[in-house]
């Protein structure tokens, strides 16, 4: 083997290294640094030691039960819901039929805000005195305002966060699903046309299994969203309806224990790669069927 | 939580990224040394930064003033980044609430010796700044309390024989449902929500009031009475109280018409409506008129970049002059002597009315913030808003909460080794829950 033939091998192996060395020192860094350092905040008492004193406390607390049911209630709700809403918008914006390109805009609106504001809009739309019900009553539907976001009713409260998650969030699945669309060669569909398929028929039978890939993106993605949803929850709820992500901005910022507020954090990381564990098995796409 | 702190939220975010470089004192003439960070946890809504940067801040001629606010912990943490970090900071002066200085103690200069220069301010007020030490860790600046703001729609459904200057909690419960039964709403509101300071009105407020104490009394047979008289206030307050940070919105938009909240989170509705509302001192219990003095301090960090600039920027907001336009604008009150103008803002004025009745009335007792608790404050203050909502909002038993959260309130105190103060009186160790 010559000097010139080995450079030239080197080469070949190091640049894919070269291209993988900034995307591994950001994961390194911003990713799993911090995610040590949880995990050592969590567990370490004050003088250095291993402790679950930390855990202790975040499972007795008043809120902590309430918090992870919550949070997965919110999941179940919303999840759903949105893969649904943004599938068949998708399929709207794929459709063609006349003004289809201004759909992908108008649906995308709300991504442009940020998730505490789109809370706040929302506060305004259910507050007591709020848009819905000075409009409900300028139209004599009620004749007193309905008081939505109130403790002695949750589920009206729940209602509430799904309505203002589902519109602003809605958008970041159809993102994916519309993309995962165009990815899909024409030939299908032609295809499916020659064999006289229904638009219905082509949907089920064609669109969605070829969609998979990115609706198992678009789930995993969403999900992780959904347990960390917080903004829409403090705003909405106030202190009626903990939920995980909130309790730990709570330990961390109101009551200043960086140690409690980290154990919420595992408790998430934990619930967020079991879900996705389940999606990557459930949905699973493997290498054989994606060349396929 | 509610719109407004939202905003302020949001606002802070973009601020935080903004006020690099933007000295806001004004242009010094001669050279004073170098620009310097004058970090508050006070002044967190826009429009009162705003104020303070460019009214307040105005006519201080010193070096460039970047000042800066945020949420007690960001403004802690960054404080004590500064002092780990070692060398010099770029924050020169801090403003905090009395009860926020103590996990920074040892990061603070001795202010001592330039307390001379600054006449008229109370001896309570000078002593509350020593932190219960012998070192004067920082200079009062301005001060702010607790009352009731109450819409004159609800004056004549005031209970036969009350004075709304000198009110009872049961005449209150009373009150609330008067209303109830006439109207059909529960219009008493309680800032119950994320963002609150629920746990000042149990701590300064409720409690003592109820008990004589605080911690001492936590769990006694007088608390016992006291979360059934709240349960009981409960039945008339707005149940969307959960949701409410800041008393003056849900006041101005008639939601509740009257609210007990911290005087800077009622002036909007005050200024905006001076004359549909009145402002009244906080109600009275068994044991007396308990209303809490909120203190704010200036203190200067070791660290500090700019030693001479942070105490002629003391200086500066200790002038009457300074004071004057701090209650003005920022609706804080002044800690020196001064002559409260004539002119001022009507809701002010409700304001300093207020102030000036509940503390004058004849059964008035002034309680200071949580003293000595530092970096534990946090955990009384949760420890206290859980037994709220264990036993208001979720109707659980009143003695087995008392037992359980009794125990987290010792935590806290034990953990920071905080003697008792204000009502609890005082003692040689932790301070106990009997």
């Amino acid at each position: 083997m010559t000097t010139g033939r080995m450079s030239v091998r080197w080469r070949d192996d190091a640049l894919p290294l070269a291209l993988l060395g900034p995307a591994v020192l950001y994961l390194l860094l911003l990713i799993v640094l911090p995610m040590v350092q949880a995990l050592v905040l969590a567990f370490q008492g004050d003088d250095g030691t291993f402790t679950l004193e930390h855990l202790r406390r975040m499972t007795g607390d008043v809120a902590f039960r309430d918090a992870i049911r919550n949070t997965l209630v919110l999941l179940i709700l919303i999840v759903p819901a949105q893969i649904v809403l943004a599938l068949v918008m998708a399929l709207l914006v794929h459709s063609r039929i006349r003004g289809h390109e201004w759909f992908l805009y108008v649906y995308a609106i709300p991504l442009a805000i940020s998730d505490l504001a789109a809370g706040i809009l929302w506060l305004s739309v259910f507050t007591q005195n709020g848009y819905l019900n000075t409009v409900l009553q300028a139209l004599g539907i009620i004749k007193e305002p309905i008081v939505y976001l109130s403790y002695e009713n949750i589920a009206m409260v729940i209602g509430a966060i799904v309505i203002a998650e589902s519109w602003r969030a809605t958008a970041l699945v159809l993102v994916i699903l519309v993309a995962g669309l165009q990815l899909i060669p024409r030939d299908y569909f032609e295809a499916a046309d020659l064999f006289g398929a229904s638009r219905l028929r082509r949907t089920v039978h064609v669109v969605i299994p070829l969609l998979r890939p990115s609706l198992q993106s678009a789930l995993i993605i969403r999900t992780i969203f959904a347990f960390t949803t917080f903004a829409a929850v403090f705003a909405l709820a106030g202190r009626n309806l903990p939920v995980v992500a909130g309790e730990a901005y709570n330990w961390s910022v109101v009551a200043r224990d960086p140690h409690v507020a980290a154990a919420y954090a595992l408790v998430l990381l934990a619930l967020a790669g079991a879900m996705t564990m389940v999606y990557l098995r459930v949905l699973g796409t493997s290498e054989t069927q994606r060349a396929r | 939580m509610n719109a407004r702190s939202i905003v302020i939220v949001l606002a802070l975010v973009i601020t935080a990224c903004s006020t690099q470089g933007t000295p806001s004192g004004g242009a010094a003439a001669t050279d004073q040394g170098s620009g310097f960070v004058f970090a508050s946890t006070q002044f967190t809504p826009t429009t009162e930064q705003e104020a303070m940067r460019t009214k307040i801040l105005a006519g201080y001629k010193g070096a460039p003033v970047d000042f800066i606010t945020d949420a007690e912990g960001v403004i802690l943490d960054r404080i004590t980044a500064e002092a780990k970090a070692g060398g010099a900071g770029k924050v020169g002066l801090i403003g905090l609430e009395n009860g926020q200085f103590g996990s920074l103690i040892s990061g603070l200069q001795d202010l001592g010796s330039t307390m001379d220069k600054y006449k008229g301010i109370p001896a309570d007020f000078v002593g509350l700044g020593k932190l219960g030490t012998a070192t004067q860790y920082y200079v009062p600046w301005m001060q702010a309390t607790y009352f009731l703001a109450v819409n004159k729609k609800a004056l004549p459904y005031l209970p036969s024989g009350a004075d709304v200057n000198a009110l009872t909690y049961d005449q209150l419960i009373t009150w609330g449902k008067n209303i109830t039964d006439k109207t059909g709403k529960r219009m008493i509101g309680l800032p119950a929500g994320n963002n609150s300071l629920l746990h000042r009105l149990l701590q300064g407020y409720f409690y003592p009031s109820y008990t004589g104490g605080l911690v001492t009394t936590y769990k006694s047979a007088d608390a016992e009475t006291m979360w059934g008289a709240i349960k009981e206030l409960w039945k008339y307050t707005n149940p969307q109280s959960t949701t409410y940070a800041f008393m003056q919105e849900p006041l101005q938009s008639e939601e509740v018409w009257i609210g007990f909240d911290h005087a800077a989170r009622l002036i909007n509705v005050l200024k905006a409506k001076p004359d549909d509302f009145v402002a009244v001192p906080a109600p009275a219990g068994p044991k007396g008129r308990y209303f809490m003095t909120v203190l704010v301090g200036l203190a200067i960090p070791k660290t500090t970049a700019n030693q001479a600039g942070a105490a002629a920027l003391i200086d500066y907001l200790l002038q009457p002059s300074t004071q004057i336009a701090t209650l003005r604008e920022n609706s804080f009150f002044p800690v020196v002597k001064v002559d409260i103008p004539g002119d001022l803002n009507p809701g002010l004025k409700l304001e300093a009315d207020a102030v000036a009745k509940q503390a004058g009335a004849k059964d008035a007792k002034p309680v200071p913030l949580p003293v000595g608790l530092g970096a534990k404050g946090g955990d009384l203050n949760k420890a206290m808003v859980d037994t709220f909502q264990r036993i208001v909002v979720k109707g659980e038993d009143i003695r087995t909460v008392l037992n359980e959260q009794a125990a987290l309130v010792q935590k806290a105190i034990t953990d920071a080794g905080a003697t008792c103060w204000g009502p609890d009186g005082s003692s040689t160790g932790p301070c106990q829950v009997k």
